[in-house]
């Protein structure tokens, strides 16, 4: 850059010397702010009201069951295996009817990352996340979804889960 | 303001007098510095109530306002950053303690002249002046110090600037090479004196 | 009132009854300016949030109105922690020191005609006396916490108030010429008589330098290096929790009203009402307005305490030399040559000289 440009002028000189006894500068601040002030607010008032939720959204675990009661989960470990955080802990047994199915299954809230990569290896739409984000612990150890409480929750929201899946379906 | 009872600002100055001189030995004897310090501002303080008393409003607000307010601030701040000894401060105590001693008889001799003085009849001060009470005493003291004082008045401020200005020219140190910081051409600084926008034809895809 | 008092307690020697009407009135002042301080918290917290596109505080009572009481209860229940190797004794003076002079100040406020608790005669001088004690709570509480963080932090504050005292003082210096008074009574009363009688025309640049060393000397933003909490934790009050910073917090919100109320009442008239001058008292609605009164030195005091918090939200923190060179390099001058200035008006007899 020239010289010329980057030094003020004397014309210039006088009119900053105008400009910050009349704290022009400071003055322009001011009326962003107060413009702001009068502003509407854009506050949520979270528990009264909550932002729209995506079907995608990812929350609490759950297991889903088909629509005769018989659990999906096949113990492929195809979720354990993709789990980039090694939330997921599979173990295998064979069922009484000869098929294969996972007498342990626990998911550790805490290890999770909420990729949603699990959802997406399952072959049979087992292992879901939920839109449910506001759950908490009282005990140690509750942070440890068991199969029975990962089954439990598919079933209290099936209806939402499926919806989600449904509105989702046309994109998978 | 009412008429207080006569004993009302002897109690007074019998509490303060004594807080005074109990404060003024702390701080020749207190080991934390800091300490020292704060009882020095004490004093002032209990000083101040005390000319209070004898209704000389402005110099009592005059020494919280100065000596307070500004001298006692600084030197406590001089104080903290310090890092004193105080064993060494100890060692120096029975050193210089025949020369304290000296200065306090000579004090003590001063100040007894004035009792005597009073004592052999001589007008020193006029307490119940009522000129002074009937305009306050602000106003009194200015109309003296810029009246029948004034030579002595502007010689006084004359000497306070030359020892300021003397202080700053001793220390002051020039350093060359100093990269500083020029406000006033940072703040004549227009957005056109450092971006310069140019108008260039768009690339096109070969 | 007062003469009420004197019949009820006809039995008490008349000293006494003045003496108990003064603390009366001590007492009345102290209660509404630490209720004044409990909402400007509360004010602060909503104007900034405005400012932000937030709501501020809503939850406690009415649109959050007993926020501030809920805000005293939890730090007067909190514990007060004395950091180890402090100094146990002027850890916890220190608060009290900041405390004392942030009240004791209110004294000589004019609040309304003929009404300030201790009516001196030096009373300017008075209030400056009692704005320079205020640093030695600050200076003391960083020292004794014995924390490198809080002695940083009165560090800055000890320079920086010292400097803008400065400034303050020789802006006091224009309006008491102006005035020819020291008493804060008799300086309202000068300016009665509508706006074009405020000293804030004659006296504009002493106005900007006053007020924004005013800012300074609180410790607010953009001056609040002392605190500065990105940089150095909170300051000189990093290691009070409890009641102990509940003290600092009153002071300094004393203060910032203390400041807001004297700027109204040095430049814009105290109880002064703002149509004074312009209609006469014969309608009853504009006689009213054009009254003077304790509504017109709160609406006055009001606004500069919005504008307290309105530079807060919109001002980045001074950088400490900035500080040191505004405040000695731009604010002291230009006092001085505005004093020089109304040396001239005064020998030509305009303005307030008249």
């Amino acid at each position: 850059m020239n010289d010329s440009r980057s030094r003020p002028g004397a014309g210039d000189r006088i009119r900053a010397v105008f400009r910050t006894f009349a704290l022009w500068e400071l003055l322009r601040g001011l009326r962003v702010t107060l413009k702001n002030f009068f502003r509407r607010k854009v506050t949520l008032q979270y528990p009264e009201e909550k932002a729209p939720q995506s079907p995608r959204f990812r929350g609490l675990h759950a297991l889903r069951r088909y629509a005769n009661g018989e659990e999906r989960c096949i113990a492929c470990k195809l979720c354990e295996a993709v789990c980039p955080a090694l939330a997921i802990t599979i173990e295998s047994e064979v069922h009484e009817d000869g098929t294969r199915r996972a007498s342990r299954y626990d998911i550790d809230l805490f290890k999770c990352v909420y990729c949603g990569f699990c959802e997406e290896a399952c072959p049979v739409d087992a292992v879901v996340e939920t839109r449910i984000h506001e759950y908490h612990m009282e005990n140690r150890g509750e942070n440890i979804l068991t199969k029975e409480r990962l089954l439990e929750i598919g079933d209290q929201y099936e209806e939402q889960i499926a919806a989600d899946r449904g509105a989702d379906a046309s994109y998978r | 303001m009412q008429q207080l009872p006569e004993i009302f600002p002897l109690i007074l100055f019998y509490g303060w007098s004594g807080i005074l001189i109990a404060a003024a030995v702390g701080v020749i004897t207190a080991r934390n510095p800091v300490h020292s310090v704060l009882l020095l501002v004490l004093c002032f303080v209990i000083s101040a109530a005390i000319w209070l008393l004898l209704r000389a409003e402005f110099l009592a607000v005059a020494l919280v306002l100065v000596y307070v307010g500004a001298v006692m601030v600084l030197l406590l701040f001089v104080v903290m950053m310090l890092d004193i000894n105080v064993e060494r401060m100890r060692e120096g105590l029975t050193r210089y303690a025949p020369l304290g001693v000296v200065v306090g008889l000579l004090l003590a001799a001063q100040l007894s002249s004035v009792w005597w003085l009073r004592q052999s009849g001589l007008e020193i001060a006029a307490p119940e002046d009522s000129l002074v009470f009937e305009q306050g005493n602000t106003q009194a003291l200015g109309t003296l110090l810029y009246t029948e004082h004034l030579y002595a008045f502007e010689i006084a401020g004359y000497i306070l600037l030359l020892a300021i200005v003397g202080a700053i020219t001793l220390t002051l140190r020039r350093r060359r090479g100093l990269r500083v910081q020029k406000v006033s051409e940072q703040v004549a600084v227009r957005p056109a004196n450092r971006v310069r926008l140019v108008r260039m034809p768009a690339e096109k895809d070969e | 009132m007062a003469d009420l008092l004197a019949n009820w307690l006809g039995f008490l020697p008349p000293e006494a009854i003045g003496a108990l009407i003064d603390l009366l009135a001590v007492l009345a002042v102290t209660v509404v300016v630490i209720l004044c301080v409990a909402y400007a918290t509360y004010m602060e917290r909503k104007v900034i949030g405005f400012m932000q596109l937030r709501q501020g505080p809503n939850r406690v009572g009415f649109r959050g109105l007993l926020q501030p009481f809920a805000d005293v209860l939890k730090l007067l229940v909190k514990e007060i922690v004395i950091p180890g190797r402090a100094n146990r004794w002027l850890f916890l003076t220190a608060p009290v020191l900041s405390l004392v002079p942030a009240l004791a100040a209110w004294a000589v406020v004019p609040l309304f005609p003929g009404f300030a608790v201790a009516d001196l005669n030096a009373g300017l001088l008075y209030l400056l006396a009692m704005t320079s004690l205020g640093i030695y709570g600050i200076i003391l509480a960083g020292w004794a916490s014995n924390s490198k963080y809080a002695l940083l932090g009165a560090m800055r504050s000890a320079a920086q108030m010292v400097a803008y005292e400065i400034a303050m003082g020789f802006a006091l210096v224009g309006v008491l010429m102006a005035a020819g008074s020291l008493n804060l009574g008799v300086i309202v009363e000068k300016q009665a008589g509508g706006v074009a009688n405020w000293f804030i025309l004659p006296l504009l640049p002493l106005f900007l330098v006053y007020f924004i060393s005013g800012v300074a000397e609180t410790n607010r933003a953009p001056f609040d290096v002392a605190e500065g909490e990105s940089e150095i934790v909170a300051g000189f009050h990093v290691e009070y929790g409890g009641a102990t910073f509940a003290m600092f917090f009153l002071a300094e919100y004393a203060n910032m009203i203390l400041i807001a109320t004297l700027t109204a009442v040095l430049f814009l008239g105290g109880w002064e009402s703002p149509f004074a001058g312009l209609v006469g008292r014969q309608w009853a609605v504009v006689g009213i307005l054009a009254a003077p009164g304790l509504f017109w030195l709160a609406a006055k005091t009001f606004l500069f305490l919005f504008v307290f918090l309105w530079l807060r939200a919109t001002f980045p923190r001074y950088r400490y030399d900035q500080i040191m060179r505004l405040g000695w390099k731009v604010f002291i001058p230009v006092t001085l040559v505005w004093i020089g200035v109304e040396a001239v008006m005064s020998v030509l007899q305009v303005g307030p000289f008249k």
